[in-house]
């Protein structure tokens, strides 16, 4: 397991269970992953790999039910906030985890100013009078780009662009300096060209604030280019973690090797034909006594059928502070 | 009866020196905004203002730009989803703007849509054998024996197990689900589909499951197809030519791998740098190009350049006269005035007596067959 060290943030064998009509659906099974200072960890897995589901129930966001949090611990700031009554938790949501949503249009509240809701948790959170919260609304707002910012906390966000929406949303996130920012998504909903904006916005905001960060994407591009490590979840699991060179450079789960490969290059040499992962993500309806990605792999063989793997260091550092994949398949060998 | 409605579209491209299947020539789509309590028209919506390409048999032309960019508006107005407000439309012949509605609806067979959200475009009270069967009914007249083989034929065709045919869509995920929208477009042996954003609601594992059977099917039935996409990498990877949109206009229109090496127009340029690839080397070295603000509204578009108040290379010329798509280059047409060349020097009449005649047809002959 991680140790904690410097981690602001460490988070040991998280399991989320969702009760449904059909069944018990095991989003998130043993997660284990912890996050340092000024640090940003990417996230990668598709639709349904458990990624959100990970970051939503480890602040509690979650509904419940028909979700349930069966295990694990989450240590932040001294405290296992899986155990800390909901009032203390709802303090940590406002004034160290911030949160910012894929879908900046549906985040926002749309019959509320702008300047309202940056200055609500600045009031509700750090006791600010009202005259106070609006000096430091605008201030949030210029730190992340938007110009003109005092005139602008009495627009609405229908008035503002996606992008734009997209830089409230981080202002709100950002109003009580967090320990940890955890975005969802940040970038999806956007153009290329604005997504572009927004990474350069969060590169410079970690330069200047130091806090650190968790990106859960599926875009590897995006994760090549700002994270410092890299998780590659999977049918509700770790399958492979790293820093992100090595990660990019060596990919060890059969995964990752495969996704890597899928996405067509946008300068490389032009394949003729695209590489293709048959078949279809996993819905884990029990919990896993197999490899989730056995039924796609085309490494796997009779022990992946029987064992869940557990993750194993690949680099001879201790599990979690280097580069770690569960697999049975030894891919240097392979 | 089956016989007849087989594929012709590979012997087809064969035969001739054909002229392109599709032409478009200075397409106008608006959308009127009405506004105050007698809801007076009181402007318009440009989404599509002027867009002229050519797209030959057997080729995949790209079309790539950011939301709103009109990249759909043009799909679907080019196979009259919408009634466009201006401009001409030829596909294999017909000049579909101004077909009749009957004349339309048989029409309608040779040219087919694949829609992004295959959740909202298939009918959910529909088995999957009634949702590729419906095309079948309406237009070929086959007996139910022989539209079951045809049914069964094209789920052989798009991957789909013959088993599932009567299970209903949302048994179905998306990958399978946008295999079925493909079957039907397939149905009625079209010429010419326009795929809207056909891999953008799906996983990334599963995309290239789908780009790889459109791919195929190309190749087996030589279908002819308008790629809609905002997804840069994936266009460069099935597109024989490509043309960039901005702002309801063609900013480059190149071939693929001109574009990808050394992209003309500044917005071009930009939107390519915007990319992010999965290599934090080239990552951490890459020089990308911000642009500052957002898109214009094209119900209030700059005049000049529609590019003029986020480029770079902005000029005076730039803020005052549009540019119109030019040749610059064998196959390369740009609407910049960075590139100067002869039709642009012709202006201000020219543009509309000969739009692209000369443009738009020509240069796309050099690029007939890039695959």
């Amino acid at each position: 397991m991680p140790d904690g060290g410097d981690a602001v943030l460490d988070v040991r064998g998280l399991k989320t269970v969702f009760r449904t009509r059909g069944g018990e659906v095991h989003a998130v099974n043993s997660v284990s992953f912890h996050l340092r200072r000024g640090e940003l960890l990417g996230v990668v897995g598709e639709s349904g790999s458990g990624k959100s589901v990970t970051m939503m129930s480890l602040i509690g966001l979650l509904p419940m039910p028909p979700a349930e949090v069966r295990g694990g611990e989450v240590w932040l700031g001294g405290r296992d906030i899986l155990k800390i009554p909901d009032s203390d938790l709802r303090e940590v949501r406002g004034a160290k985890v911030g949160f910012v949503f894929q879908d900046p249009m549906t985040s926002l509240n749309p019959v509320f100013q702008v300047g309202f809701q940056i200055m609500e948790p600045l009031i509700r959170h750090m006791g600010m009078t009202k005259a106070q919260a609006r000096v430091r609304a605008a201030e949030l707002l210029e730190l992340v780009g938007i110009s003109d910012a005092q005139s602008r906390l009495d627009s609405y966000p229908h008035q503002f662009s996606g992008g734009m929406r997209q830089r409230v949303m981080i202002a709100i996130a950002l109003a009580c300096d967090p320990d940890v920012l955890i975005a969802d998504e940040p970038t999806t909903a956007l153009d290329v060209t604005i997504q572009a904006q927004i990474i350069e916005l969060v590169k410079d905001l970690r330069h200047k604030l130091g806090m650190a960060i968790i990106w859960i994407t599926h875009d590897l591009g995006v994760i090549a280019g700002i994270a410092d490590r890299v998780m590659v979840m999977y049918g509700g699991q770790v399958v492979e973690h790293g820093p992100v060179k090595a990660l990019f450079a060596d990919p060890q789960h059969p995964y990752t090797r495969a996704l890597l490969k899928t996405v067509p290059s946008l300068t490389g040499a032009r394949e003729a034909r695209l590489q293709v992962i048959e078949g279809q993500p996993p819905i884990m309806t029990e919990e896993p006594r197999a490899c989730p990605f056995a039924p796609r792999c085309a490494h796997a063989f009779e022990r992946c059928d029987v064992e869940n793997p557990r993750r194993r260091a690949v680099d001879g550092l201790p599990l979690g502070q280097g580069h770690d994949v569960a697999c049975h398949w030894e891919a240097r060998h392979g | 009866m089956l016989p007849m409605l087989r594929p012709r579209g590979r012997t087809m491209m064969l035969d001739a020196p054909a002229p392109a299947l599709v032409q478009v020539r200075d397409l106008k789509m608006y959308f009127p905004i009405h506004t105050g309590v007698l809801r007076r028209h009181t402007g318009d919506v440009k989404a599509v203002d002027g867009v002229s390409f050519d797209i030959m048999a057997g080729e995949t032309l790209g079309l790539v730009g950011e939301s709103g960019c009109g990249k759909s508006t043009v799909g679907r107005a080019l196979i009259r989803l919408y009634e466009p407000t201006a401009g001409s439309v030829r596909i294999a012949g017909d000049d579909i703007l101004s077909l009749a509605p009957e004349a339309l609806r048989r029409k309608r067979p040779e040219m087919q849509m694949v829609f992004q959200d295959p959740q909202a475009s298939l009918n959910p009270r529909m088995t999957l054998a009634q949702i590729i069967g419906e095309p079948l009914i309406e237009h070929s007249g086959l007996n139910p024996t022989d539209r079951l083989a045809r049914i069964y034929e094209l789920m052989d065709q798009t991957g789909l197990n013959r088993r599932f045919a009567n299970r209903y869509p949302h048994e179905f995920s998306g990958g399978q689900r946008q295999r079925i929208g493909i079957a039907r477009a397939l149905a009625l042996n079209p010429k010419f589909i326009v795929c809207d954003e056909p891999i953008a609601a799906l996983d990334v594992s599963i995309q290239a499951q789908v780009v790889n059977l459109l791919e195929d099917l190309q190749d087996r039935l030589g279908l002819t197809y308008l790629f809609i996409s905002h997804d840069l990498s994936m266009v460069r990877h099935i597109a024989d030519r490509v043309a960039v949109m901005y702002l309801g206009r063609i900013a480059e229109l190149s071939p693929r791998d001109a574009l990808y090496a050394r992209p003309l127009h500044p917005y071009a340029e930009a939107l390519l740098s915007a990319v992010p690839e999965p290599d934090p080397d080239r990552e951490g070295s890459r020089q990308r190009i911000i642009l500052q603000g957002d898109v214009p509204s094209p119900a209030n578009p700059p005049t000049g350049c529609a590019f003029c108040t986020r480029c770079p290379k902005v000029m005076e010329i730039c803020t005052t006269t549009r540019p119109i798509l030019a040749e610059v280059e064998p196959g390369r047409q740009v609407a910049c005035h960075l590139y100067p060349s002869e039709a642009r020097s012709n202006q201000p009449n020219s543009r509309h007596a000969a739009p692209s005649g000369s443009t738009g047809g020509g240069s796309s002959q050099h690029q007939q067959h890039g695959v």
